[in-house]
Order: structure tokens, then C-alpha cells, then sequence
């Protein structure tokens, strides 16, 4: 046996090698993404005349706002090693939540605009509650979420869209410029600001740090003595928060509450925290990954609707974006 | 060819199965040396050897799971070489595991032949064939089993008499079970010897791999020992004794050095269970754990020296039992609260239930203490944890280049370090070690030992379990020994011997028929408990 036991400083040696290299591996993927949105963005500033410019780049940034804001709550979720799938219809839900307390019931904006994320985290907690407490699987959970919300935002609403022509300052979360000279919308701000928020939250705070331990290995994390099923109720009922978020600037947007619309972001959004680097195996993930994602994700929209490719073939090149990018992070796992 | 022919005119025809100086080796352990065993015709050869003795390495061998680094297997004199646990079976040669390979939402009929299912027509499934030809080898063997029943809503010791159906359905010659009995009660015992000895022919024989003495009696014609992966030695069954296998499987030498000096016999008792029960497998576990005190845990594998570990730090649920903390009795319902006692465990499975591999040494070591140390209204405190982790990392002389390593890259020993610091940093007063020394190479082992006794020292209160048993002799100051889910013996670090603990952990706790009807009346749970834990394997 002693002839076959390596010295320990060999031993640490070794490893250590290793660990740089997979370190690095990491940062490659960011960079990875990185460097494919300016690939994509040079392609298109090349292939379209009416690509790069202001007011261009100031759409697609629009344009990313909601999914975006909707990705920065799953990021978490997927950290976790879990996954949301309620966040699209749940998000419409609280859109008409918002138009019946500011139109209907004639609650000021900011109570309304509250009371609509509040909302939004009530929901999350729910599915924290469904997930963490009863033990129904991630994916069941929110689909069962997905289909009520979406139900409840018909029934609440008769099916029909709630107007806020009479809310104009309501519009301005969305569309107006808080900041004239960026000459941004207030939106684009409003994502800016969550997305620090969110990276502060997940880098800086022990929600952060029990958000990554619960995914990387949730029994140890329970182990060590800590209530996971607590966190893991926080961490849903936090991706509530971004869905109420979401449905105040979707609606903000549109000048009204669109009880039908929904569906399909909450795939859109998670494709971004995938694209972005996040593993859905949880434990790792950043936020910059996932605004990079939220960002290829707009760009390649808009990009293709400027050469004139048909919508349908739209989502084909995106998915084929999704199966390249996991692809690209299991290799980088399986090397690693 | 011609050396086996003159033998066989000689002596006597070849054995069933020889086992002909084969060796094994994994990094860092010689799991097999120089092995040799011969299975005789219309034999039952017992095959008995500590936890760790190469047993599961000989099966895994054999059904070709692993090559050989050195000999070979004959069956009836040829040479074998089983590429897989499927060409072993077409060889002859079936195993029944300890832990069932069975699917539980499958019938009977299903899970006997599954993998070679009839078939019509090239790929539909026969399903009136497959439960016909089931039927007819349940009838051969006499088993009180139904082809269409199914087998999640079988008794344990039914699904087992489903595992050799499965295995005796290829004409095996050659059957090795490993520990078939460890969950039947007496009464299924007796069931499963009257099936052994039916399928024991002229051309058929059976390796019988367990630890009960009383069974090897009944069952066995021959008790083949081995330790440390060698041959010790074969003895004919009806001229031996239980003490003399039991000296043959621990052998003479006690490694290590000192035990621990200091008697804490007049100690303040700290913690103090009693009636520790769980649906699965506990039984009115109780024992006192002393103040400075290193309390250890021996016995075989399965006797539920782990569950109590999870019961007692609410891990998993608790039937029964009261739990006395200084005094005071305590609810421990998660390891949350267990944690809130500074009671820490270190599990012995460090990958999956220790660490976070993938984090930072740094982010492993303050991971239980990060609400009460390392934060401030929520955020972090980085940099304070940073300089905890270090000092530790320095006392405990982690080995890593900086407390910012992912974790995995550590070596075993300063990977179970970095837990025991984890605990530390939480200033638990009980720290249960599972197996502390499991996959760690000598020298660190040493350093871990040394680790505990200073703990000790410093008036840490200590339960060991270990599978070790030169460990456990070396380290504890009392020894609870387990069997079958209760506590069959506890030994002052005087009276312990390796002799005096393995009677002990092979005792059969009496099975009245009381016991019997209660374990009838458990057995759906134990099944789930069963399919449960191979989940959580998976």
C-alpha cells in the first residue's frame, strides 16, 4: 500500500494545475458569450444598413427589457438547480393585477406599481411554498402555476385588454426619459438598475451564497445546518418580485394589460440564463451571463427582422443559438 | 490441459469454481492479494471477512465488472473471463447484491427476465409467454410468488426470492449471494436455506457471503475467511467454532498504537439518548456521550450505525426516542436545529453529503456559521470569512494553495480538514465523524487521528463510527457496538478487544415472535426505505 501512495505535495500539485485551468474555462465561457454578441452585432451592423445606429441599438435595448428582467429572476431559480416556468403568464397575470388596482379600482401609480410586485412575489412564494414544502418537482409546480395564471388573467380581466390612457404616468415607468440627455428609456434604466441589484444579491448577500450552495449540493447545504427549504422559498418568491417587475414594464409599455400575452417568455427567458452560461444542473451562473444572453437574444430578433428573415425562421436560428451555447457548456464541463 | 487431466486422475475432478491467485488494485489500495477459493460440486461454501475484506472485489471480479491485474477463474477447469455481469450469467455464474437490482413498478414476470424478454414478431412484447415460462420456473423453484404481481408491493424477502428467480432463470451452476439475510427475519431465513439446499444439485454449487455464525451453521459446508484481500483460510463448518472463524477474520495483531489514557468514566454526561427508534431499520437505541469523550461506533455494514447519526441530527425521521442535551431534552427536527446545538456531522460520504465541491474552500468552510459570523443586515462579509478560513486552514494544516480552491482539487484527507473546520468554525460541542479516515491515504489518516484527540482534549465531545475496527479499538475511549439496528454491546476501552466487538456486532438480536409479527406488519416501509436510498444513490 505505502508503495503506491504519492507524496502529499505532489498530490496538491497536481490539482492545483487543474484548477487554473478549469478557472479559466470559466471565464472563457463568459467571454465566449461575450465575444459571440459582438460577432453577431458586427454581422448585422455589416449585413444591414439600418442596423447600427442610435435609435436602432436604443430598440433592441428596449426590446430586451422584459425578458430580461424576467431572466434575472430564473437565474437565481436555475442557480438553485431549479426552474420557473410560470414567470411568462404569471407575468401577464400581474400586468392585469396591475390595470385592475390603477384603472378599476383607482389606486395611485406608485401604491399600484407596488402592489403589482408584491403580487408578483406572492405568486413566487407559492410556487417556493409548492417546491420546497410539498416536495412537487420544479418543473410540475410552475407548469401547474404557468396554467393557473394564466387562467386567472383572463377570468380577472373578462379577456379583455384594461387600458391605461388615463394612467399616463404609468406609461412613463416604460416609455418615458428620466435622464434626457441618455436619451433612454425610462425601461432600459429601470433593467439597468435590477440587474446591479441582482448581482449585488447574488455575489454579495448570503442569499447569494446559499442560492449556490443549494445547487451545488443541496443535501450538504441541509447538513450543514441550514434551512434550504426556507432559502429555497426565497429564492422563488424573489423570481416572483422580477415577475411582478416584468408586468408592470411590459404593460407600462404597451399602455395596457394584455391578459392573452405571456406565453412563450418564460421559454425566451430561459433561454437567456442559458445562453448566458448558467447550468441548469445548478450551482453556477452569473448575472452578467445572463444579460449578455438577454442581449444575443434581442439582437439576433432585431438583427433579423431588419434583413427581412420571416419570424418562423427567427425562432429556428434560435434554437439552433440554444443548442449550440448548452452544447458549448457541456463540453466545457466534460473537459473540465 | 494436461496438468488438470493428471490431476483429475489422480485426485479428484476439478472444482466447481477455482480461484486462482488473482489480485486487484485501485489507486492508493490493494484490494485484492493473491486470492484463492474452491468451490466444490453440491457444495455451500461460506466466504466470511471484516467490512472491507475484498468480498465485494471478488464479486465484482468475477462478474467481470473489473479485470483482474493478476490470476485467473476457472469454472469446471476451464478458464473463464466474464466481460460483464451479463456474460458472467451466460457463463453460469449468477449474483444476487446485497441491494437489490429490481424494478418496483415491473411485475414479477417482468423483472425476472428483463433483458431477454420474448418476443413475436421481432420487437412486440410476448406478454402471455413471459408470464407463462415466469410461471414455470416459480414452479420449479416452489416460490410462493404470482408472474403478474408487482414486485414494489412484495415483502423484502419476497423480492429477494424474485432475485433468484431472475438469477437461477440462465441454468446457472455457479450462485454467490452476499449477505442474503441481513433484511429477512428468522422464519424467511429458514424459507431461503430450504431453497439454497433445492438448488444445490450434483453440478451446482453456492458461495454464501455473511457475517451470522448461527446461519453459516445451518447452511454451510465449508467457511472460506479472508482479510485485508488474502486468503487466511478454509475450515470444514461441523469441526469449527464461532471463535475460532471470528479469530481467523480479525487475526492476532492489533495495529495501532496507545489507546486513549485518560478514563472519563466520572465526566459530565453531555448528551444522553434513549429509545432512539425509526420505521426503517432503529430499535431502542440508547447510550451517553461524555464531556471530552471519544464514543465509538462499531459494527457490520448495515447494523445502522450511520441512521443513528442522521436520526440524531434529524436528517432523517425519527419514530420514537427522547434526546437529552446538558440536561435539558431537545426536539431535533433538521440538521438546521441539530446545528443550532452545535452538533455537527461529518458525514461519511464527504462528496454528497459534505461539501460543495465545486465552491471554494473558503465558501465550505464558513458555510454553517455564514449567518451567525459572516454577515452583516444580509451582505456578506467576505473578507472576514476569508480570515477564518485561513486560520483554519493553518491550525488544522489544510494543504491548498489558497483558501480560494475549489474544493474538489483537495486531496481526500484535507478535503475531510476542510469539513472538520466547517464544524469548528461553528464551535460545535458534538461532532459526529462517520467514517473519518474513509478514502484517505495513510499519513493523512494519522494527522486526522491526532486531529481527534486534541479535539477530545479540548473538550469536544466525539462519536466515531468506523468500519475500522483497529481504528475504533485505538481511538475510543467506550464503544457502543450495533447489530441489526439495535445496540448489542457496549465495551470500556478495556474489555474491547477485536474478538469481544465482532461478537458483539455478529449477535442476532432475539426475534420473538412478537418482533417477527411487527416486522411483517413494517415491511412495506422497509422496501421503501430500500428503493429510497438507491434513489438518493442514483
Amino acid at each position: 500500500m505505502s508503495t503506491s501512495t504519492v507524496p502529499p505535495d505532489q498530490q496538491e500539485q497536481q490539482p492545483t494545475v487543474a484548477a487554473l485551468g478549469t478557472s479559466f474555462k470559466d471565464r472563457l465561457q463568459q467571454f465566449l458569450a461575450f465575444a459571440s454578441l459582438i460577432v453577431i452585432f458586427v454581422f448585422f451592423s455589416v449585413a444591414s444598413p439600418n442596423f447600427f445606429n442610435y435609435a436602432n441599438i436604443t430598440a433592441i435595448l428596449f426590446s430586451t427589457v422584459v425578458i430580461g428582467t424576467l431572466a434575472l429572476g430564473t437565474t437565481f431559480v436555475i442557480i438553485t438547480g431549479g426552474i420557473d416556468l410560470s414567470i411568462g403568464t404569471g407575468m401577464a397575470l400581474c400586468a392585469v393585477i396591475s390595470g385592475e388596482l390603477i384603472v378599476n379600482a383607482g389606486l395611485p401609480v406608485p401604491l399600484g406599481v407596488l402592489g403589482t410586485i408584491l403580487f408578483g412575489g406572492l405568486l413566487g412564494l407559492i410556487n417556493g411554498f409548492n417546491i420546497a414544502i410539498l416536495k412537487i418537482p420544479p418543473f410540475i409546480a410552475t407548469l401547474a402555476m404557468m396554467l393557473v395564471a394564466q387562467g386567472l388573467a383572463l377570468v380577472i380581466s373578462h379577456s379583455t385588454p384594461i387600458y391605461f390612457s388615463d394612467a399616463p404616468s404609468y406609461i412613463k415607468i416604460s416609455t418615458g426619459h428620466l435622464i434626457p440627455a441618455l436619451n433612454l428609456p425610462n425601461a432600459v434604466l429601470v433593467f439597468a438598475f435590477l440587474a446591479v441589484v441582482s448581482a449585488v444579491l447574488l455575489n454579495k448577500t448570503i442569499l447569494g451564497r446559499y442560492t449556490y450552495s443549494i445547487g451545488s449540493n443541496e443535501e450538504a447545504t441541509a447538513l450543514s445546518g441550514i434551512n434550504t427549504r426556507k432559502w429555497k422559498m426565497v429564492v422563488y418568491a424573489l423570481a416572483g418580485l422580477f415577475i411582478g417587475m416584468a408586468g408592470v414594464l411590459i404593460s407600462a409599455r404597451l399602455g395596457s394589460a394584455q391578459p392573452a400575452t405571456g406565453a412563450g417568455y418564460e421559454l425566451q427567458a430561459i433561454a437567456a440564463v442559458v445562453i448566458g452560461g448558467t447550468s441548469l444542473a445548478g450551482g453556477k451562473g452569473s448575472i452578467v451571463g445572463t444579460v449578455i444572453g438577454a442581449l444575443i437574444i434581442s439582437v439576433l430578433n432585431n438583427g433579423l427582422q431588419l434583413m427581412s428573415i420571416p419570424q418562423e425562421w427567427q425562432n429556428v436560428i434560435l434554437g439552433c443559438v440554444i443548442l449550440v451555447a448548452v452544447y458549448a457548456d457541456m463540453a466545457r464541463k466534460r473537459a473540465a | 490441459m494436461d496438468q488438470d487431466r493428471a490431476a483429475r486422475g489422480q485426485a479428484e475432478e476439478p472444482p466447481l469454481l477455482k480461484v486462482q491467485g488473482v489480485s486487484k488494485s485501485f489507486p492508493g489500495v490493494k484490494a485484492l492479494s493473491d486470492m484463492h477459493l474452491d468451490l466444490r460440486r453440491g457444495e455451500v461454501l461460506a466466504l466470511v471477512g471484516e467490512n472491507g475484506a475484498g468480498k465485494s472485489t471478488l464479486m465484482k471480479l468475477l462478474s467481470g465488472i473489473y479485470p483482474a491485474d493478476e490470476g485467473a477463474f476457472f469454472l469446471n477447469g476451464a478458464k473463464i473471463q466474464a466481460t460483464g455481469p451479463k456474460h458472467a450469467q451466460e457463463l453460469g455464474i449468477s449474483i444476487i447484491h446485497q441491494e437489490f437490482n429490481l424494478m418496483p413498478d415491473l411485475t414479477v414476470a417482468q423483472n425476472i427476465f428483463i433483458g431477454h424478454e420474448p418476443r413475436s414478431g421481432g420487437f412486440l412484447l410476448n406478454e402471455r409467454r413471459l408470464n407463462s415460462q415466469a410461471r414455470s420456473l416459480i414452479e420449479g423453484l416452489h416460490l410462493p410468488l404470482e408472474p403478474k404481481q408487482l414486485v414494489g408491493n412484495l415483502t423484502v424477502a419476497k423480492q429477494q426470492m424474485v432475485e433468484i428467480a431472475k438469477a437461477l432463470a440462465y441454468d446457472a451452476k455457479v450462485l454467490i449471494m452476499d449477505e442474503p439475510t441481513a433484511a429477512l427475519n428468522e422464519a424467511e431465513v429458514g424459507v431461503l436455506h430450504g431453497l439454497i439446499r433445492r438448488f444445490v444439485k450434483a453440478d451446482t454449487g453456492v458461495i454464501y457471503i455473511s457475517h451470522r455464525m448461527d446461519e453459516l451453521k445451518a447452511i454451510s459446508d465449508r467457511v472460506t475467511v479472508i482479510r485485508d484481500g488474502r486468503y487466511v483460510g478454509t475450515v470444514d463448518t461441523q469441526q469449527t467454532t464461532m471463535k475460532e472463524v471470528i479469530s481467523l477474520m480479525v487475526g492476532r495483531e492489533l495495529a495501532g498504537e496507545a489507546r486513549p489514557e485518560h478514563v472519563v468514566e466520572d465526566r459530565e454526561v453531555l448528551l444522553s439518548v434513549t429509545g432512539l427508534s425509526t420505521k426503517a431499520l432503529l430499535k431502542d437505541v440508547g447510550f451517553d456521550l461524555r464531556k471530552g469523550e471519544i464514543l465509538g461506533f462499531a459494527g457490520l455494514m448495515g447494523a445502522g450505525r450511520t441512521e443513528v447519526a442522521r436520526a440524531l441530527v434529524g436528517a432523517d425521521k425519527v419514530d420514537a426516542g427522547t434526546v437529552t442535551l446538558r440536561g435539558e431534552q431537545v426536539h431535533i427536527k433538521n440538521p438546521a436545529d441539530a446545528a443550532r446545538y452545535r452538533i455537527g456531522y461529518l458525514s461519511e460520504d464527504r462528496k454528497q453529503f459534505g461539501l460543495l465541491l465545486e465552491q471554494e474552500v473558503n465558501a465550505n468552510i464558513g458555510l454553517s456559521s455564514l449567518q451567525e459570523l459572516f454577515q452583516h443586515l444580509g451582505f456578506m462579509k467576505d473578507k472576514a470569512m476569508r480570515a477564518k478560513s485561513r486560520e483554519y486552514v493553518d491550525t488544522l494544516r489544510i494543504k491548498t494553495p489558497s483558501v480560494a480552491q475549489t474544493a474538489k482539487n483537495l486531496s481526500g484527507g484535507n478535503q475531510q480538514k476542510v469539513v472538520i473546520a466547517k464544524w469548528l468554525v461553528k464551535d460545535c460541542d458534538i461532532l459526529i465523524f462517520d467514517e473519518p479516515t474513509r478514502g484517505i491515504d495513510v499519513g493523512a489518516k494519522e494527522e486526522i487521528y491526532r486531529l481527534l484527540n486534541s479535539l477530545a482534549g479540548q473538550g469536544k465531545s466525539i462519536i466515531m463510527i468506523s468500519s475500522e475496527l483497529p481504528e475504533v479499538l485505538r481511538m475510543s475511549h467506550r464503544i457502543v457496538v450495533m447489530s441489526e439496528g439495535r445496540v448489542t454491546g457496549l465495551l470500556s476501552a478495556a474489555e474491547a478487544s477485536q474478538e469481544s466487538v465482532m461478537h458483539y456486532a455478529t449477535l442476532r438480536p432475539d426475534e420473538s415472535a412478537e418482533d417477527a409479527a411487527e416486522l411483517g406488519l413494517d415491511e412495506p416501509a422497509l422496501v421503501a426505505a430500500r428503493t429510497d436510498r438507491k434513489a438518493g444513490e442514483r
